[in-house]
């Protein structure tokens, strides 16, 4: 291999070599060997939680300990794996290399970024096991319990107050990036989507995380101080809480699902060998979804006490917010049509990911309805939306973009069958898993319930057979992309025939990403 | 670069924003005193944002900036003030 950033002399010759280091490679790397540890921990207590359910009644788990497994698997899924996983790993390490930039454009920032995700993380996980013990909640914190819980809730929360800024910079950093650093003859409808997605993320990192922010630090001081803004004994109001937690929260799965949207279509018009079709639709649909997400947190409390317009007008918004979705997903399946296909790992996890992300959004629609809501609120049926759309959907996009670009990032190739056969093994336990959710909860089995009724027992013991197979499948994927990291096949610079700019430099990147800055004569999808 | 440029504020201006600041406050504070239901909430929220804009106006100095700057906070305050309006579809309609 060449000299790349790896083997080029740098500073320290330590440890200090990556975390002091300011290279947005090895940032990304940094973020990405952090973001997939905790992501295997939480999978792990997911894998707990399902043995749990093969049977009814206290067995090797009481209810308090499910309480709590399900709220660190939650916080820890949520705020250290998905909403920073693909633009903190794939994002930091990819955006300026196809944008033909030699860094972001504030590198030092980039990495204090990192270390507040780390601190973000020391508070939370610190939080279970000191003070009054784990945080029993639920990831959504949401009071009057959470105010009086004698669990740690506030070291909790003040790590997921950390993260948010750690999110927050991130989006600046990418923002101004995207807007001053485009290699020569990069005008805007020259960058490739990716890109496009990460800019209309940036903004909804930056516009909307001081909200979770300042709602945050409020149940701190309710719970501390008793300043009375949530509690009702005091004049406060508890729906004022849940509107707060999802002018963020609802923004931040826009914030999950844009950049996973970005890599689907980096990748398809790669492996169809043909140009991506609507490429503004896409772009600006992007900005819609941002745009529009903004306006739908009213969705996740149709049943808790809002008022009638408020219920109507939310309920209107969600439908509307469907549309550029469905403009994304139409454009991608025609971009595929009489394409000549490449079958190989990106593009199979990409057709996964268009499967289930299908089925996670057409489900939303039906918890959109006010009347089907009022139903299925708190049921596993919303459990199981929200995996199909976040790891069915954000998860094996993260995956696909991984296969995608693990040639760049490593310089060698992994095993392209084990790929395969792994991605086969996930979408089967996936849905093995997550279906029978769908049933359970449509039946009545509420979320956050270590108990069932005997009638729930065959749909439960199939779902938690699942898990078996979906973490023999992760596990077999991790298996084949750490062990190639050393032992694959060395990989030329452009193995899949890219032509946007990352491609152009060679497989690892030098430490300033290009010997000679690019310049940029056409689309990034000519084929 | 323009913005550099050393603007002159004389003392006068400052002295007036800074009393303008003072009557809002006291405004506020008797509004909510009166206890006039939804416009206790509304009057303050409006006089918070008008304090903001003071502030940001002629002691920190964006009035002097350019259009681009102006523009860009912008952004962020409908972004505010649309989602307070939605909030508020729930909370004056309960
Ligand atoms: C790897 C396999 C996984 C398994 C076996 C698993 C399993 C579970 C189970 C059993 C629950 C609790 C259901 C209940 O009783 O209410 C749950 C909740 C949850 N899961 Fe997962 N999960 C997995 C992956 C993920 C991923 C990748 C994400 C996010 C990207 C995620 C996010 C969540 C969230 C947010 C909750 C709700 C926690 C709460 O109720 O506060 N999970 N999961």
């Amino acid at each position: 291999m060449e000299s790349n950033f790896y083997t080029e002399p740098t500073k320290y010759n330590d440890l200090r070599k990556w975390v002091c280091s300011t290279d947005h490679k090895r940032i990304g790397l940094l973020y990405m060997a952090s973001i997939f540890i905790f992501f295997l921990v939480a999978m792990m207590i997911g894998v707990v939680m399902k043995l749990k359910m093969l049977s009814a009644g206290t067995t090797f788990i009481s209810a308090r300990t499910y309480n709590s497994l399900f709220t660190v698997h939650g916080v820890i899924m949520i705020f250290l794996f998905i909403i920073p996983g693909i633009p903190a790993a794939l994002g930091n390490f990819i955006l300026p290399l196809q944008l033909g930039a030699k860094d972001v454009a504030f590198p030092r920032l980039n990495l204090y970024s990192w270390y507040f995700y780390i601190a973000g993380a020391v508070c939370a996980l610190t939080s279970l096991f000191t003070g009054g013990g784990a945080p029993d909640t639920g990831w959504t914190f949401y009071v009057p319990y959470s105010v009086t819980t004698g669990t740690n809730v506030s070291l909790a929360v003040f790590g997921a107050f950390l993260l948010g800024m750690s999110s927050t910079l991130t989006g600046l950093n990418f923002l101004t990036t995207i807007h001053r650093m485009r290699a020569p003859g990069m005008g805007w409808f020259r960058m490739p989507l990716f890109i496009w997605s990460l800019y209309a993320t940036g903004w909804v990192q930056l516009l909307a995380t001081p909200i979770i922010a300042i709602t945050l630090v409020l149940v701190i001081l309710e719970r501390l101080f008793n300043v009375g803004i949530f509690d009702p004994s005091r004049g406060g109001d508890p729906i004022l809480f849940e509107h707060m937690f999802w002018i963020y929260s609802h923004p931040a799965v826009y914030i999950m699902i844009l950049p996973a949207m970005g890599i689907v279509s980096e990748i398809i018009p790669v492996f169809a060998r043909r140009t991506i079709f609507g490429y503004k639709a896409i772009a600006f649909s992007s900005l819609a979804i941002a745009l529009v997400g903004y306006l739908v947190w009213g969705h996740h409390m149709f049943t808790s006490g809002m008022s009638d317009t408020a219920r109507v007008i939310f309920s209107l918004l969600t439908f509307i917010v469907a549309v550029p979705s469905g403009v994304k997903v139409f454009n991608w399946v025609a971009s595929l049509y009489k394409g000549s296909s490449v079958i190989s790992a990106p593009l199979i996890f990409v057709m996964a990911f268009i499967f289930l992300f299908s089925i996670g959004g057409l489900t939303g629609l039906f918890q959109g309805a006010l009347n089907i809501d009022m139903h299925i609120h708190g049921t596993y049926f919303i459990v199981a939306h929200f995996h199909y759309v976040m790891f069915g959907g954000t998860g094996f996009a993260f995956f696909a973009g991984l296969h995608y670009w693990y040639p760049k990032i490593f310089g060698r190739m992994y095993n392209e069958k084990i790929a395969r056969y792994a991605c086969g093994l996930m979408l089967i336990g996936f849905n093995v898993l997550y279906f029978p959710m769908f049933i359970l909860g449509w039946q009545g089995m509420p979320r956050r319930y270590y108990d069932y009724p005997a009638q729930f027992q065959a749909l439960q013991r199939l779902s938690s057979v699942g898990s078996w197979i979906l973490v023999a499948g992760i596990l077999l994927m991790f298996h084949n992309l750490v062990k190639s990291i050393r032992k694959g096949t060395p990989a030329s610079s452009n193995p899949w025939g890219g032509k946007t700019l990352e491609w152009q430099t060679t497989s690892p990147p030098p430490t300033e990403n290009f010997v000679e800055i690019p310049v940029v004569t056409s689309g990034p999808y000519n084929y | 670069m323009e913005s550099e440029q050393h603007f002159v504020v004389t003392n006068k201006t400052f002295i007036s924003v800074w009393a303008a600041l003072v009557a809002l406050t006291v405004i506020t504070v008797l509004v909510a005193q009166a206890h006039k239901g939804n416009t206790s909430v509304l009057v303050p929220l409006v006089i918070a944002t008008t304090k903001a804009s003071l502030v940001l106006w002629y002691f920190m100095h964006l009035k002097y900036e350019k259009k681009l700057f102006k523009l860009m906070l912008l952004v962020p305050i409908i972004t505010l003030l649309v989602i307070l309006g939605l909030t508020f579809l729930d909370i004056w309609f309960r």
